[in-house]
């Protein structure tokens, strides 16, 4: 009962923190949607140079920690007048951008070669073909794991409170620390996460079943 | 001026690496020609199909279309394409189309006529190839033979000036081979250019104007079906008729 009281007493900070976790992983998966599509096109260039480039850009990000990435970028663009939330965004979406340029690379090489000759056949360019024909069906492949990297950016975006960004997490050890009860909170907002994450699995099968009429 | 041709291949030679696949191809197909291209696999037909619409591009050699010779520096493959119709062994539908939407996708977005114009061009595609009820039907709910009776569609939907057929009914079942057959005969019958990658001897003699059979990356003999299949003069084609026969 303790628990519950607890729960109801906090939760219009927890949803502005819950509000707030949600704007940072929404508008940082969207920009790591481009990044990781730029980055896909330079890994299937098959120019050595972008290639490479493509090569670094995924080495650093899975080879530093995520919370050394977001520190980078706070200090970072901080210092250009950046504004906190936007440094996070930033961060979180240059570390994405690396696993979804993997992801899009994986679907789109995975979409049958006769495709690209089919459309190559009726006079499209390498560019029409690849925006009419392979994107869309790359795309409907994409969506597991894409739903997949978007759950794990939502609990990634925990990290920014180390930059004391008042997102759930932060929320709940700052109620912890003042009150001497950190379990209680942990515990509320574990719950708060999950429901966000079934929220989101919900959506994202919605929009699976909808893209899968045509099988 | 000799006669007029649709396309003539002089001395084309094709390696993939250090496998020379096409050696010295000479071979011309006139307006309305139907030509089928027999041998065994690896014989070369199918890269000998794929030059002529430019999917492969040639090591060495002339490829002549329409008067005029055509050169990667010097042309928009891609305009050239467009006047070459494909059909492919595997169909290559485009799977997140409806059946209407795959024969639309190119006068639509290639050619950018009038949806109107395409959609009404496109209607009445399908009825010659039997297909109106699958208009809003997905790909994935077709049999193979109507599988390739939609690209089939598709490819005539650019008004292609020539149609390629790489073993068309290859990928069939014996029973759903004839509908395809029986399309591409009307086209033939319509006096369209045809060249032919197939297996089908019985299609071959009763269709095609000359057979080309090839071996080893070479033409080994070029006749009229029934001569050809009847009496071979190389010892080569005898056989290879012998094992499919």
């Amino acid at each position: 009962m303790d628990l519950l009281t607890k729960f109801i007493d906090t939760y219009p900070v927890f949803l502005k923190g819950m509000l707030l976790t949600f704007q940072l992983t929404a508008v940082a998966v969207f920009i790591a949607i481009f990044i990781g599509l730029f980055f896909a096109f330079l890994k299937i260039s098959r120019i050595k140079v972008l290639e490479w480039i493509a090569d670094i850009y995924i080495f650093l990000v899975r080879g530093t920690p995520l919370v050394v990435q977001i520190f980078i970028f706070y200090f970072g663009l901080t210092a250009l007048d950046i504004s906190q939330f936007w440094s996070v965004v930033l961060g979180l979406a240059f570390h994405n951008g690396a696993y979804i340029a993997e992801i899009f690379r994986g679907s789109i090489q995975s979409i049958d070669k006769g495709q690209m000759e089919a459309g190559r056949s009726l006079g499209m360019t390498a560019g029409l073909a690849m925006r009419r024909i392979i994107l869309p069906q790359a795309f409907r492949r994409a969506m597991p794991p894409l739903g997949n990297q978007f759950i794990i950016a939502l609990k990634d975006s925990s990290l920014a409170s180390f930059i004391g960004m008042y997102e759930l997490f932060n929320v709940a050890t700052t109620y912890g620390s003042n009150e001497y009860d950190y379990m209680s909170y942990l515990l509320i907002v574990a719950v708060y996460y999950l429901v966000l994450v079934l929220i989101f699995s919900v959506l994202v099968n919605m929009v699976e079943k909808r893209m899968a009429s045509s099988d | 001026m000799s006669e007029s041709y649709m396309i003539k291949v002089e001395k084309l030679n094709k390696s993939f690496g250090d496998l020379h696949v096409l050696k010295d191809i000479d071979i011309t197909v006139k307006e309305s020609d139907v030509v089928c291209l027999i041998g065994a696999s690896g014989s070369g037909k199918s890269t000998l199909l794929r030059c002529l619409n430019f999917l492969e591009l040639k090591d060495s050699g002339n490829i002549i279309f329409e008067g005029e010779k055509v050169e990667k520096e010097t042309h928009d493959l891609n305009k050239v394409r467009e006047k070459v119709g494909m059909v492919f062994q595997h169909f290559h539908l485009f799977p997140h189309m409806t059946v209407l939407e795959n024969v639309m996708e190119a006068p639509l977005h290639v050619k950018k006529l009038s949806k109107d114009q395409v959609k009404k061009e496109a209607q009445e595609l399908l009825r010659k190839v039997g297909l109106s009820d699958k208009e809003n039907v997905y790909p994935s709910k077709l049999s193979g033979g109507q599988k390739q009776r939609v690209a089939i569609a598709r490819a005539l939907a650019m008004k292609p000036d020539i149609m390629l057929f790489d073993e068309p009914t290859s990928a069939l079942d014996p029973e759903l081979v004839g509908e395809v057959l029986s399309t591409m005969k009307e086209l033939a019958e319509e006096g369209m250019t045809m060249v032919v990658v197939t297996h089908e001897m019985g299609f071959a003699k009763e269709v095609a104007d000359w057979a080309v059979y090839m071996h080893d990356g070479r033409i080994v003999e070029v006749g009229h079906p029934e001569d050809l299949f009847n009496n071979p003069k190389e010892e080569r084609t005898k056989n290879f008729l012998d094992s499919v026969l």
